[in-house]
């Protein structure tokens, strides 16, 4: 090969093996983000059958009950406008709490309950998960324009 | 009155840095001496100046001076002393004190360790660096003050964050940011070598030390916190792919891959070009990694800041560092050359691919961490990529790499020949193969990820030992001590790095397969049987501590009737900050690690208890210290020091005449 045919074929090489990497980052990329859902979304039915993802809002008070193994947990998530019935098997974190926001992620059963496979709650007392402040102010915002209209209406 | 003297001090240092950063830097384009002499007391005199400022926050914990805003917002009056000295960097303001007081450590050491160097590549690269901290003193005394006052004082501080309330706390954040600020030299000695334009072999032989030794302390810095998090935040994983974790893990990767194309720059002239981009995004990523912790643009532990004009100022700042350097890059890099040339097979080919790999490991990190904040900054919806992303990215980017680890060191500078390595290395691929595959079945599972693993460690270790072995036979010399005793420490350096790595693999590789979980609910007097290991409840007391109360429980671990030991993990609660915190107890093995949590108490004394079985997690940590110790032995090697005796030599016959001609 002459030094030139050499030096083509190396940056061939090269751009074939980049290509292969990006491709593959990707694809892996691509089938491992996650999304996150209000609970207003999943109960206006907004989200994937089937595929793992976030919900997040406020961990309703009063709801928190354990099953009698000590480890699996009911609880209701909502957004102060739509509720959505929580499962986890599973030691809770910290600082996850009644009254206080949480970020679930796991997938939605058939029965419409939300089976978590990881529950978050953040470190520290007066933080928010960003998340569920979203949601919150989400459902705030819609609620106040439904009861704007709510005025109207009658 | 003691940090008002802080703040003076820091104006103080922000003025010598604005002349650290122009004056030398002109002098050495005029070629006027005098100017280029600013540089060195310049650089000495800020170190002095951040160091007392350093102190009188310090000073300020010590004392519990709650009229100053940081200290009431991170201390308490029953905050033990150690963990008071260690909230100067338990938040935003005193963590970028810290950062800027690393950086004249740094500028010290650049005036100390660089007698060797011409004086225009020194005063431009202490000039360098004082500007980069003229940026850092300025964005602390505009919107990020430690000394700000808080008046009238507060009764009581509101305390540390519990979570931050460790050991891990005193040792961590100083030994990452030695190493993400140390990277700064590398950055400072490249912009100098483009400023300087004279980009040659003895360039990268002065800046490798420096980037090896800011590798090495930031390789620890990881491993201490990924260490903390395994036992602080009581889940047992040590890696989380958490946006923060990755903030440094891309620096290090970049900075490693800076390691291995110094050393072609250095012994061949080669990839010239290529080594001032790195080190230059080296230091980039070292900046972001500082924007995306300390912004608050990502929530985490980590995360404090939420004031805009804070991120504003980062944002511009790392827009000026990054923007001006590649611009620089783009004017200067051409002048370059491009080095010697290398066959498709040799050492330096190989060492590109190590290269691209890892840049690549890069990018996809960086990917992964920044997608999500640029959706979110667009306001197109909120999505979080997991764990899963960065390890099916991670296992098949760097199974070639280690692939290459093994063959590298072997291969000809140049040209070397594919039979002839094949050759050298049939035994070490045919052990190797033949071991990770019988290896599993021998411990009682097969899996491809778990031969793969065993596959690359024992790679690394058998051609290591075939490298050596190599080595010690060309050599001339009569005893096999005196002839070990003859290869230079830096090879031995690299063969002990690399070890680290099989030996982190190993690890990786153990837990991965082998580690067992359990969540279970348990009775007092209970007993549940994890990886051999029998563990009996015995109940949980109270227990009070300094500032906080606490459930502990006891665990009598047993194997095989014969008593182990006797755990006790707590459920704290701290008094200031209201706030529970799980204390995980783990009984810590060369093979295995014991590990219990408390989850929450149930009815009639009973708790919902985690427990692990982690073998070898140890070696992970292990091997991140062989690295690091891999790097310090390469930096004692003999070349450094008889650099470092001429110059002091030069210096001392220098000082001789009555009258230094100065030039």
């Amino acid at each position: 090969m002459t030094p030139r045919q050499k030096r083509f074929s190396m940056i061939g090489l090269g751009l074939a093996a980049l290509g292969i990497a990006a491709a593959l980052v990707l694809n892996a990329f691509n089938s491992n983000l996650v999304f996150f859902f209000t609970p207003t979304q999943v109960a206006n039915g907004e989200v994937p059958k089937g595929q793992s993802f976030r919900i997040g809002g406020m961990v309703e008070a009063g709801t928190l009950t354990r099953e009698n193994d000590g480890l699996t947990v009911h609880f209701v998530m909502s957004d102060t406008v739509k509720r959505v019935p929580v499962t986890y098997k599973g030691i809770l974190p910290d600082l996850f709490k009644e009254g206080k926001g949480a970020v679930a992620q796991g997938r939605l059963s058939s029965e419409g309950t939300f089976v978590a496979s990881e529950v978050l709650a953040k470190h520290d007392e007066n933080y928010m998960p960003p998340e569920a402040a979203e949601a919150m102010a989400k459902a705030k915002a819609a609620g106040k324009q439904s009861s704007d209209t709510l005025v109207v209406t009658p | 009155m003691i940090p008002e003297i802080g703040q003076f001090a820091l104006i103080l240092a922000l003025c010598v840095a604005a002349v650290q950063g122009t004056v030398p830097i002109y002098g050495a384009v005029s070629g006027n001496a005098s100017l280029m002499a600013v540089a060195k007391p310049a650089a000495r005199g800020q170190f002095f100046l951040v160091l007392i400022a350093f102190c009188c926050l310090g000073y300020a914990f010590a004392q519990k001076d709650f009229s100053v805003l940081y200290v009431a917002a991170n201390a308490n009056s029953k905050l033990p002393l150690h963990y008071r000295l260690a909230a100067i960097w338990g938040a935003h303001e005193g963590s970028l004190l810290l950062w800027t007081f690393i950086l004249t450590l740094w500028m010290m050491a650049v005036t100390l360790f660089s007698k060797h160097l011409p004086e225009a590549m020194r005063a431009r690269i202490l000039g360098v660096m004082g500007l980069v901290s003229l940026g850092f003193l300025l964005f602390m005394l505009t919107v990020s003050n430690p000394f700000e006052r808080l008046i009238p004082a507060a009764p009581d501080g509101r305390d540390l964050n519990p979570l931050l309330q460790d050991p891990g706390m005193v040792m961590h954040p100083p030994m990452l940011y030695m190493g993400y600020v140390g990277f700064s030299v590398a950055f400072a000695f490249a912009i100098a070598a483009l400023l300087g334009g004279n980009l040659d072999a003895a360039w990268a032989r002065w800046s490798r030390p420096w980037t090896t030794v800011a590798w090495c302390f930031l390789t620890v810095g990881i491993a201490l916190g990924s260490g903390w998090a395994y036992y602080e935040l009581g889940w047992g994983g040590w890696w989380f792919w958490d946006p923060v974790e990755n903030a440094s893990f891309m620096p290090w990767l970049a900075g490693t891959a800076l390691i291995h194309s110094l050393a072609v720059t250095d012994k061949r002239g080669g990839f010239k070009v290529w080594t001032v981009l790195l080190a230059i995004l080296a230091f980039s990523l070292s900046l972001l990694g500082t924007f995306l912790v300390r912004s608050g643009v990502l929530t985490s532990v980590h995360a404090f800041a939420t004031d805009p004009k804070r991120g504003l100022f980062i944002l511009i700042f790392l827009a000026i560092v990054i923007g001006g350097s590649l611009l620089l890059y783009a004017w200067r890099a051409p002048r370059v050359g491009l080095g010697g040339g290398f066959d498709m097979v040799s050492r330096e080919a190989m060492l590109l691919a190590n290269n691209v790999l890892l840049v690549v490991a890069m990018a996809s990190v960086l990917l992964g961490t920044l997608y999500p904040l640029f959706l979110d900054a667009l306001g197109l919806g909120k999505i979080s990529v997991g764990p899963p992303y960065f390890d099916t990215v991670f296992v098949p980017l760097m199974t070639p790499a280690i692939f290459l680890m093994g063959i590298g060191p072997l291969a000809q500078w140049k040209k070397a020949s594919v039979p002839n390595l094949a050759v050298r290395l049939r035994w070490a691929f045919g052990t190797s193969v033949a071991t990770a595959l019988l290896l599993p079945l021998v411990l009682g599972k097969w899996t491809p990820l778990l031969s793969l693993g065993f596959l690359l460690a024992l790679w690394i270790a058998t051609t290591a030992a075939v490298a050596v072995r190599e080595r010690i036979a060309h050599l001339e010399g009569a005893g096999l001590m005196a002839r070990l005793a003859s290869v230079p420490r830096s090879y031995w350096g690299m063969i002990l790095a690399h070890c680290g790595i099989a030996v982190f693999i190993v690890g990786v590789t153990m837990v991965k397969g082998f580690e067992t979980e359990q969540d279970l609910r348990m009775n007092v007097g209970e007993s549940a049987t994890i990886g051999g290991y029998a563990f009996q409840f015995e109940g949980a007391q109270d227990f009070v501590g300094p500032n906080y109360i606490a459930a502990r429980g006891v665990f009598r671990v047993t194997k095989d009737g014969r008593e182990v030991t006797t755990m006790y993990p707590e459920k704290r609660r701290y008094l200031a900050q209201r706030q529970t915190m799980t204390e995980a107890a783990i009984d810590s093995g060369m093979f295995r690690d014991l590990y219990v949590s408390l989850g929450e108490p149930l009815e009639a004394g009973a708790w919902s208890v985690r427990l692990y079985h982690k073998p070898f997690i140890d070696w992970i940590w292990g091997g991140c210290l062989i690295m690091a110790m891999g790097g310090v032995l390469a930096i004692t090697d003999r070349r450094y020091r008889l650099a470092w005796r001429r110059a002091s030599e030069s210096e001392a016959a220098a000082a001789q005449p009555v009258e230094a001609p100065i030039l």
